[in-house]
């Protein structure tokens, strides 16, 4: 673990400057129904199949807050150590669009359910905290489909009033790497808590991103952009690197940064204006009349609390001190929960650091080839730990566990059976051994004599042939042991 | 038999629970009247077939043990009902049936009503003529000339009208108060909460309450109960146990404390209206109340608060009339904003731009705490201004309008002068508050007046109590001559 040093500026001639991001991320809320009406949110339905006549604002309908997808914002609030307020309440923000039913969006403005909090990055250079400003509820819009049809829109509904957390981050993030981490740690956060699926490619996380440059040093913040609604990482940094560069230049020129909302053009590469602050929305908020104030029970909270699974940063610690591990290994290990999961199961049945080091080399490279992930392993947790335990006890060398372990990511079998059927259980009794060697001493005499005149490099090519001549299955260590005792006599 | 319709909503039940008439005959009693009455202008719909279906099948099966057993009962239009039109007096409605029946109405046909037909209104219940409909004024049975008050002015002039036995209405500034006043009937705006908003055309969602219109106090009572109750569909239901008003009215009184706020005395008030709200209490007083003077300061910001907070939430409210899903379409426009300026230029009347003009201003950056905000506070002040005054009296009593019902076109070009009728009525739904409004006597025109009970909120049994007192001792009799048919 090398300690790196930050090191993401752009350098111009007229100074160096560091990039300044925030982030406000969409999160869609694991529930089964919409934040205000009874209908499904599964991905994937048939367009405006999952839309009740309160998703789409028919006259004298009422939202009805599910009960649900508040609790999954306490929780999530919890996960991200934030104060949960007992007070909050929700807002309308007008504007006017055709996959906006109501005329309004449900969101919560002045009183978000969640304050501030934090989240903890591992990066190169050692952890970072960025601030959590806020977290509250709010609806997704419907979908626009503009390329159906040469002169109509299609609407499609189905997302019209599925409950999304918007979490804002203060200002805190410095680089591209910065931003992917702290996705990812959001991600897995709420991965854990099940609070959000995290799935990028159907939209279930989302984000606005603030960009704003200043030259190293400087207190002030610069005037700041907003690239709306990138979808994935990637496109994140694409469009902070595009836009910091962008700001720079301009700022190198002498010219000034027009606060303004800008689009992500994935094709170029590129981000453009959308609307100047000039243009900006009024969306003239106030509480919506049809929902009181949502007031929240200290002891809702407490037993939230009390119910909420350990989460990465606690387990990470908890790995460190119960299984030895060193803190990448941790890092990794809980990144996702169904794979901190598996290791723990594995941990439990064998030895604890191998089969840390086993799952992070050929297990993870098997199922990223695979293109799996770890709960459709085809190896599972149990016949792992025999495996692991296999190269531990000596039963097999490293080698033949390596194809012990092809074997079962093919055939799903348990190790032990695959070593037994197919005799690939390691040499180690230490007379059959002496035996294969006394046989290729015997056979190779001039190299004896050329190694015990001193070409000690010989050594391999005797080991090469103890493993040849025992199909690999030798014992590498009692090997060297023996091959030594027998070329002193 | 052929006067059945003149009268009451409980001696009609009675009639039909003893068999008397038919549900039958009653409805086609009705239908009679209502195709006599095209003049009024009181309906936008009529479901005489599915009415006269509904009353057959009571015929063949009665249940007499419901709250309004085979009666057939119009209803305002800004409650949606399932397969029939509902327009909230709008053009931009005026192709839409829902597939849904209001919380409200579905709670009438539960208790053995069925649907007569739907009730001209102000458009989106904005206007207190009903001259902003768009499917024109309606008018007064109580003179060709007059307007029978609004938004709830086709409810209004088809229960004076004998159109209908009872009837509901919206009140979110005293749509069911004054329009009652207007035509000598009997209005009840609830407490705020106590009847579901669900599937009723939304006005202004913090004030909006629908309520019973009817001929007397006991008709009154019998609707508010079957009307109302707690509804999981609207957050802001109340939710509590369900009361029997009807069985519950009592016409004693004595030693209930009536308060008499000052600030109801509003300068150029008629005379007439005066002498009348000294009636009213001597009536009470007589009957054993006692009279309390109290005082209300926050009453004359009362109206200016009204309309900012109503136009906010209804520039807000209105804003899903966009041709996109339903109602009306304009075809012109070449652009997606094209086409909801069309829309909402043509869909949309001059009242409700007007408010939604208001209402948007009110909320917009740089004016919300001006305007909204200032709004919300004083709201809160007029509230304590009533509750400060609950502890110390049982109801209150004021006049229900400052005039009796104007001339149709009279106030239409003077807006101001318009709002100002409601000065009476606006501040109990800004309150959240019930009140009702009763017939107390005729103006020198021979203009019915009216008085209103205002109670705290869940007090409904007890303004029904003293109205039912009231009533009794009142004299009160609606003479209205049918001139239309």
């Amino acid at each position: 673990m090398s300690k790196e040093k930050f090191d993401y500026f752009i350098n111009g001639e007229k100074g160096k400057y560091e990039v300044v991001i925030g982030l406000e991320v969409h999160a869609q809320v694991l529930s089964s129904s919409k934040l205000f009406s009874g209908s499904s949110t599964k991905f994937g339905a048939d367009p405006n199949k999952q839309v009740s006549l309160i998703d789409s604002a028919f006259p004298g309908m009422l939202p009805v807050i599910n009960e649900e997808c508040v609790k999954q914002a306490v929780r999530t609030g919890l996960g991200l150590n934030a104060k949960i307020n007992n007070y909050s309440v929700f807002d309308r923000k007008n504007y006017f669009y055709a996959d906006l039913p109501q005329g309004y969006q449900i969101s919560q403005y002045k009183n978000p359910i969640v304050g501030e909090g934090k989240v903890l990055l591992d990066m190169p250079y050692g952890s970072k905290e960025i601030g959590i400003e806020r977290l509250h509820l709010e609806q997704d819009a419907g979908k626009s489909i503009h390329d159906m049809d040469p002169s109509s829109t299609y609407v499609d509904l189905n997302r019209s009033g599925i409950a999304l957390m918007e979490i804002v981050s203060k200002p805190h993030l410095r680089s591209p790497d910065e931003v992917n981490a702290y996705i990812k740690k959001l991600r897995t956060i709420m991965r854990y808590l099940g609070t959000c699926d995290g799935n990028m490619q159907e939209g279930s996380l989302r984000a606005d991103v603030n960009v704003s440059v200043r030259k190293v040093g400087d207190k002030n913040f610069g005037t700041r952009c907003e690239i709306k609604n990138v979808n994935s990482i990637k496109f994140m940094q694409m469009a902070i690197e595009y836009e910091a560069n962008r700001q720079v230049e301009l700022l190198e020129d002498g010219k000034e940064i027009d606060q303004e909302t800008r689009l992500f053009d994935t094709k170029k590469n590129e981000t453009r204006s959308m609307r100047s602050k000039e243009d900006a929305h009024d969306y003239r908020y106030f509480p919506d009349p049809d929902l009181l104030p949502l007031k929240l029970e200290q002891k809702l909270i407490d037993d939230l609390k009390k119910s909420l699974p350990e989460l990465p940063d606690n387990k990470k610690e908890r790995f460190i001190q119960e299984y030895g591990l060193n803190s990448y290994e941790a890092n990794v290990l809980v990144s996702e929960k169904e794979i901190s999961d598996y290791y723990e199961e594995v941990a439990k049945l064998s030895d604890k650091k191998l089969a840390a080091t086993w799952m992070m080399g050929d297990l993870f490279a098997m199922l990223n080839d695979k293109g799996l992930n770890i709960s459709n392993s085809p190896i599972s947790a149990k016949n792992f730990a025999e495996l692991v335990q296999s190269i531990k006890s000596g039963e097999i060398s490293g080698r033949i566990a390596k194809e012990v372990f092809e074997i079962m990511v093919e055939s799903g079998d348990n190790p032990k059976k695959i070593i037994e059927s197919k005799g690939m259980k390691q040499q180690s009794d230490p007379k059959e051994l002496e035996k294969i060697i006394n046989e290729i001493l015997s056979k190779n005499k001039d190299k004896v004599d050329q190694y015990k005149a001193g070409k000690e490099k010989l050594f391999g090519f005797f080991v090469g042939q103890v493993m040849k001549l025992s199909g690999g299955k030798a014992n590498p260590q009692l090997t060297n042991e023996i091959l030594k005792k027998l070329l002193k006599g | 038999m052929s006067n059945i319709t003149n009268q009451s909503l409980s001696e009609i039940l009675e009639s039909i629970k003893s068999k008397k008439i038919s549900s039958l005959e009653l409805t086609q009693a009705y239908i009679k009247n209502i195709e006599n009455a095209k003049k009024l202008n009181a309906f936008v719909t009529t479901t005489f077939d599915q009415a006269l279906e509904n009353a057959k099948k009571f015929d063949n099966k009665p249940n007499n043990e419901q709250l309004l057993s085979g009666v057939p009962l119009a209803v305002k239009d800004l409650f949606c009902t399932e397969n029939v039109k509902t327009t909230a007096g709008s053009n931009i409605l005026n192709n839409f049936v829902p597939s849904y029946e209001s919380t409200v109405t579905k709670n009438l046909w539960n208790n053995g009503a069925f649907l007569l037909g739907k009730l001209n209104c102000d458009e989106f219940a904005m206007g207190s003529s009903n001259e902003t409909s768009f499917f024109g004024n309606v008018i007064n049975p109580v003179g060709d000339h007059l307007v029978p008050g609004g938004s709830s002015g086709g409810s209004s002039s088809a229960l004076a009208a004998d159109l209908t036995p009872a009837t509901i209405g919206t009140d979110t500034g005293g749509s069911i108060r004054q329009p009652a006043s207007f035509t000598g009937t009997v209005g009840l705006k609830p407490t705020y909460g106590l009847c579901s908003r669900w599937g009723i055309v939304a006005f202004a969602s913090s004030l909006d309450q629908a309520g019973p219109m009817t001929k007397t106090v006991n008709d009154c009572s019998i609707m508010l109960e079957a009307m109302s109750g707690f509804d999981e569909k609207d957050s802001t239901s109340i939710n509590k146990k369900k009361e029997t008003y009807s069985k519950n009215l009592k016409d004693n009184i004595k030693g209930l404390k009536i308060g008499i706020p000052k600030e109801y005395r509003v300068d150029n008030m008629p005379k007439e209206i005066d002498e009348l709200w000294e009636k009213g209490k001597k009536i009470l007083k007589d009957l054993g109340a006692q009279l309390i003077d109290i005082s209300l300061p926050h009453t004359k910001y009362a109206l200016p608060t009204y309309y900012i907070v109503a136009p906010a939430e209804a520039s807000s409210n209105l804003a899903r009339y966009d041709g996109v899903r339903y109602g009306y379409r304009s075809q012109k426009g070449k652009d997606l904003i094209e086409m909801y300026e069309n829309t909402r230029s043509e869909g949309f009347g001059d009242e409700v731009k007007r408010r939604i003009l208001i209402g948007t201003y009110v909320l917009s950056s740089g004016y919300y705490d001006a305007y909204y905000l200032k709004a919300q506070k004083v709201r809160q002040l007029i509230k304590k201004d009533f509750d400060d005054s609950f502890t110390k009296v049982d109801a209150i009593l004021t006049p229900s309008t400052p005039s009796s019902a104007f001339k149709i076109g009279e106030k239409t070009n003077d807006p101001v002068s318009m709002y100002l009728n409601d000065i009476f009525t606006v501040p109990v739904n800004l309150a959240g508050l019930p009140a009702l409004s009763l017939p107390a006597g005729l103006d020198k025109q021979g203009y019915p007046l009216g008085l209103q009970l205002i109670g705290k909120a869940l007090d409904e049994q007890k303004i029904l109590n003293i109205g039912y007192a009231f009533e009794k001792n009142c004299g009160y009799k609606n003479e209205i001559k049918k001139w239309w048919s």
